[in-house]
């Protein structure tokens, strides 16, 4: 647990301006490794997805993905970085396990994209994001300790090493100090990774899902007296493994530096672990102890020289920033900011175009997606856009109730059908018979007998009680196994009993 | 009896071919000669005389069938211990590989195994390639068939002293300072270092990546022609492979002619530090040459002498990377892991038990040179002067088309005379080390026996990339007036000190 003293979030406020840096991490969704044609699917059996570049055999040698390289760069586009005409990959050596040469091929003094920014939104306030660089490198393997309590290396009895994961391509995305925030400093932290999540899925080149690792993020944080211009000692958190958890992460890193500068005390500039659970943050390597990596340029790899004409080409594929493409949306389709805000909170915005493309009102798009299936993503414990189901079948499934066909009850029950793979939402409703009964005379039938069947109720409604109808509603829905229209129902329960008089 | 050993690969593959030999018996007499004379100078590190003999009675096979065969078909060749085979002991001569067997070849192997060369074993090597006397070995040194009390240069004098004492009529070697051309230098052979990227390294235990280069060694120069075409070519598992058809050496070194050639001696090597003999041999070559009709200018190369400083700079920088995944967790000679000490602790055991001395050393000079705050200093300023190098041959080439100099100061050094003087093994490359910093062609072809000492001397030919070409052709001139000169090929001027 946390032994740290924290000052209260508003009074550091009053005193100091916080300066953030973030290093964001994204792990490309290419087919094959940045340096060899290993696979780069998750979840394998361990080492099954290596060959002797990627295990750094000796002899072995790297070639460059091209693919990665053109990932890279439409990153780079689209963070409005420029792209170098001309760079290099750089060794960064240090000792470790998951590394198999024991350094990782990275970038250094020259990045591809460099010297770009991003403007983000928190509470209808802009803010412009400096980035520094994105540059290209490799991930290294994992390690699993094994027979400690904690499943960390301290105290394990042994560690195994899964590989698949070492040269998987990653985009290091890294801005310059990020200064006049001052309150919304982790908020802003907070929207920017989601800008950079939203845009780089947008551009269909990670899958970028914190929890499984494929969007890291690297939180440094400063503090600097109001009034100064010297930057503060910062700190960089690290295991920051939700969006949620980085507002989080930050907020408590600044409420514990102003403590310490308020009394005096100096930041020690050091990496911090983030714990979710208690959260908390807890000291790591600090600045004496960092390594010495001892960069110098790949000598193994040409350089990269991607010509303009291709940096042009791939420039025409970048989409419109997520930002503005919300913006664009949300007019389109009226719906109010909160509405607006949900559907990409829940990842629901492409699902809900998809299914207005298809022919369906937004409102009824984003009904169907926010509720009903979403409630069933959240059961199955997927992705919305994990479901078996499609916009173009969100909107027959529309479609049907806007023909009077079926009514929303009988909806859930096709949403149900064509999530186990029963087929098209029109074909379930025909071949079930689930198409509802139009037909008076039969539905008169099951209102008589109902009426028959619940004479208090019957007499209570006479005596002007109306909204007991609801109980004749009911039974009559089961007397027609739901395929009923329940508007129509209570109209003609009121009919008949006025009739009655 | 015919002595096939003591054949040229370029007669043994035309008598396998016309049916006259077969490879078994060639390779047979070969395995036989190395039974024989290889404990004395310890040449290979391992032979596998099974599978040898199981290609080379493919190859037989082959022929019967009437299916084509390559030019070095049937003929054994022995490969430096650096690169990999699969399944096959492969150590670069160090204590940290005992025992590991690569799963995979690498790509000049596989050449080789591809035009039906018959691969009979691995040789020895200075660990990880440094070194200039074989005697950094962790298997103990080669001897030089000369004289056994000698070194047959280094790295690669496991594969010069195997053709000097005709165990194998061809090896290939890995040159990033000289390793190929020193060793041949000094047993009498011919060695050649091909352009940067002209032949793949995948597979080549890495020294220094941006200089290491594999090569073709032979006892003469037209089989060293034919192994560099079987070697050499574009690969694209090794990015900084030049993906250009590469000059046709074969025919420049059947071509033996430098009439109009302009060769350039560089003026800076020679003088103090240089041997009588070498300096006599070398004068000798060069009116060789003048009388074959060659125009003869001397050139000025003002950095080559720096070249030494920056190379123990740059080579020593990438070889702490390079040899840093020798960790002993993945494979190699682990040391200390009892269950009780730390990752680290094993990794450190392991490399101080699994690591030489000269090894050492130079990881240590890499990690300083390359550490925070003296980068600038060290390996950018190296890397300053390797770009005045690279000026100073560009600027030669424009006045002549190839540069001529001594391969190394000095005939053989006895064995453990240089050991504990590094300064003294590192200058036996001061004369070959600049091409390896610029990347271009160069060669040592033998220029006769030194007077004082009766030992052979090398000369070097340095030409412009991807003109590997010209020192064949030159190369060429060179042995036939020396075969004139000596009667004879000069390997058979081996004395009663070696091995005949």
């Amino acid at each position: 647990m946390s032994m740290d003293e924290l000052m209260d979030f508003d009074e550091v406020m009053d005193l100091y301006e916080p300066v953030l840096g973030l290093e964001v991490h994204v792990e490309l969704n290419t087919a094959s490794k940045m340096f060899c044609s290993c696979s780069t699917a998750f979840g394998a059996e361990p080492n099954s997805q290596t060959c002797p570049v990627c295990l750094g055999l000796p002899g072995a040698l790297p070639v460059v993905n091209a693919k990665a390289v053109e990932s890279a760069i439409r990153i780079g586009l689209a963070l409005n970085c420029s792209i170098a005409d001309w760079c290099r990959f750089a060794r960064k050596n240090y000792f470790y396990p998951d590394m198999t040469k024991n350094f990782q091929t990275s970038q250094y003094d020259e990045p591809l994209c460099f010297d770009g920014s991003v403007d983000i939104e928190v509470d209808q306030q802009t803010y412009t994001i400096p980035i520094e660089r994105a540059h290209m490198e490799e991930d290294a393997g994992k390690s699993v300790h094994r027979g400690s309590s904690t499943g960390r290396i301290t105290g394990a009895a042994y560690s195994l090493m899964d590989y698949n994961r070492a040269g998987v391509p990653l985009i290091e995305i890294v801005t310059r100090p990020v200064m006049g925030t001052g309150a919304a400093a982790p908020e802003v932290a907070r929207a920017y990774v989601t800008f950079l999540r939203d845009m780089i899925r947008a551009l269909g080149v990670s899958d970028v899902r914190m929890e499984q690792g494929s969007l890291r993020c690297d939180a440094n944080v400063s503090l600097m007296p109001k009034g100064s211009t010297t930057l503060g000692t910062r700190t960089e958190t690290k295991n920051v493994n939700s969006l949620r958890s980085i507002a989080k992460a930050l907020r408590y890193e600044i409420c514990r530096q102003g403590a310490i500068l308020a009394r005096g005390g100096t930041v020690t500039q050091e990496t911090r672990h983030w714990h979710e659970d208690g959260a908390y943050t807890s000291a790591g390597r600090s600045k004496e102890q960092a390594e010495d990596y001892r960069y110098f340029p790949e000598p193994d790899l040409v350089p990269v020289a991607p010509s303009r004409t291709w940096v042009d080409e791939l420039r025409a594929t970048i989409p419109l920033n997520p930002t503005m493409r919300r913006a664009a949306l949300r007019e389109a389709w009226g719906f109010t900011e909160n509405q607006m805000r949900d559907a990409v909170a829940a990842q629901a915005v492409d699902l809900i175009e998809a299914t207005i493309e298809a022919g369906c009102s937004p409102q009824a798009a984003a009904k169907w997606w926010m509720t009903e299936l979403t409630r069933r993503a959240n059961a199955d414990g997927l992705g919305l856009d994990e479901l078996p189901i499609t916009g173009a079948q969100v909107a027959q499934v529309q479609e049907l109730v806007d023909e009077g066909l079926i009514n929303d009850k009988v909806a859930r029950q096709v949403f149900e059908a064509v999530l186990a793979g029963d087929g098209a939402p029109r074909a379930i409703v025909e071949s079930r018979g689930l198409a509802m009964v139009a037909d008076t005379s039969a539905l008169q039938e099951a209102v008589d007998a109902v009426i028959a069947d619940n004479p208090d109720v019957a007499a209570k409604i006479r005596d002007g009680k109306v909204q007991a109808v609801g109980a004749l509603i009911g039974a009559v829905m089961g007397r027609m196994s739901g395929k009923a229209d329940a508007a129509k129902v209570r109209e003609l329960i009121l009919e008949t009993l006025t009739e009655g008089n | 009896m015919t002595v096939w050993t003591r054949m040229s690969a370029t007669d043994l593959a035309g008598l396998i071919a016309s049916g006259e030999a077969s490879s078994e018996e060639v390779t047979k007499a070969h395995l036989d000669r190395v039974a024989a004379v290889d404990p004395q100078v310890h040449a290979f590190l391992h032979v596998d005389a099974e599978r040898a003999l199981d290609a080379a009675r493919r190859v037989d096979q082959k022929r019967a069938a009437g299916e084509p065969l390559s030019p070095l078909a049937g003929v054994p060749v022995g490969v430096k211990d650096a690169f990999t085979l699969v399944d096959t002991p492969t150590t670069a001569g160090s204590k940290i590989l005992e025992g590991w067997r690569p799963p995979y070849t690498a790509t000049v192997v596989q050449r080789l195994l591809d035009a039906d060369m018959v691969v009979i074993g691995k040789t020895n090597m200075d660990e990880f390639a440094m070194g200039s006397s074989t005697e950094n070995s962790a298997y103990g040194p080669t001897h030089n068939p000369w004289d056994l009390d000698r070194v047959p240069g280094g790295s690669g004098g496991g594969s010069a002293a195997a053709l000097a004492a005709f165990e194998v009529p061809v090896t290939i070697g890995s040159d990033t300072g000289g390793s190929i051309r020193q060793p041949a230098a000094v047993t009498g052979t011919v060695g050649v270092k091909p352009t940067y990227g002209s032949s793949s390294r995948y597979g080549l235990i890495a020294m220094a990546s941006s200089l290491d280069q594999p090569g073709p060694c032979a006892r003469t120069v037209l089989d060293a022609a034919l192994l560099h075409q079987v070697m050499s070519g574009h690969d694209p598992r090794d990015s900084t492979s030049i993906d250009l058809p590469g000059p046709d050496v074969v025919s420049a070194a059947r071509r033996c002619d430098v009439t109009g050639m302009r060769i350039g001696i560089v003026k800076e090597f020679g003088g103090d530090g240089y041997a009588p003999g070498v300096e006599r041999r070398f004068a000798e070559a060069v009116e060789t040459l003048a009388d074959a009709g060659a125009e003869i200018v001397e050139v000025s190369c003002p950095h080559f002498p720096v070249a030494l400083g920056a190379y123990y700079l740059i080579m020593p920088s990438e070889v702490s990377s390079n040899l840093a995944r020798f960790d002993a967790m993945r494979y190699g000679h682990r040391v200390g892991d009892d269950g009780t000490r730390s990752v680290e602790q094993v990794m450190r055991l392991s490399r101080g038990a699994g690591l030489g001395a000269e090894t050492k050393r130079r990881i240590i000079l890499g990690t300083y040179a390359l550490s925070s705050g003296y980068y600038d200093a060290y390996y950018g300023s190296a890397q300053k002067v390797r770009t005045l190098i690279i000026q100073d041959f560009t600027a030669a080439f424009e006045k002549v088309d190839v540069l001529v100099s001594p391969t190394t100061p000095t005939t053989a050094f006895r064995l453990g005379e240089r050991v504990d003087d590094p300064m003294a093994m590192y200058k036996a490359d001061l004369c070959t080390i600049p091409s390896n910093l610029a990347g271009n062609a160069a060669a040592s072809f033998p220029a006769g026996l030194a007077p004082e000492d009766g030992l052979p001397v090398g000369v070097q030919v340095m030409a412009p990339p991807m003109r590997d070409d010209l020192l064949y052709q030159v190369g060429a001139v060179l042995e036939a007036s020396l075969q004139a000169r000596w009667g004879g090929p000069l390997l058979d001027q081996i004395s009663q000190e070696g091995v005949r």
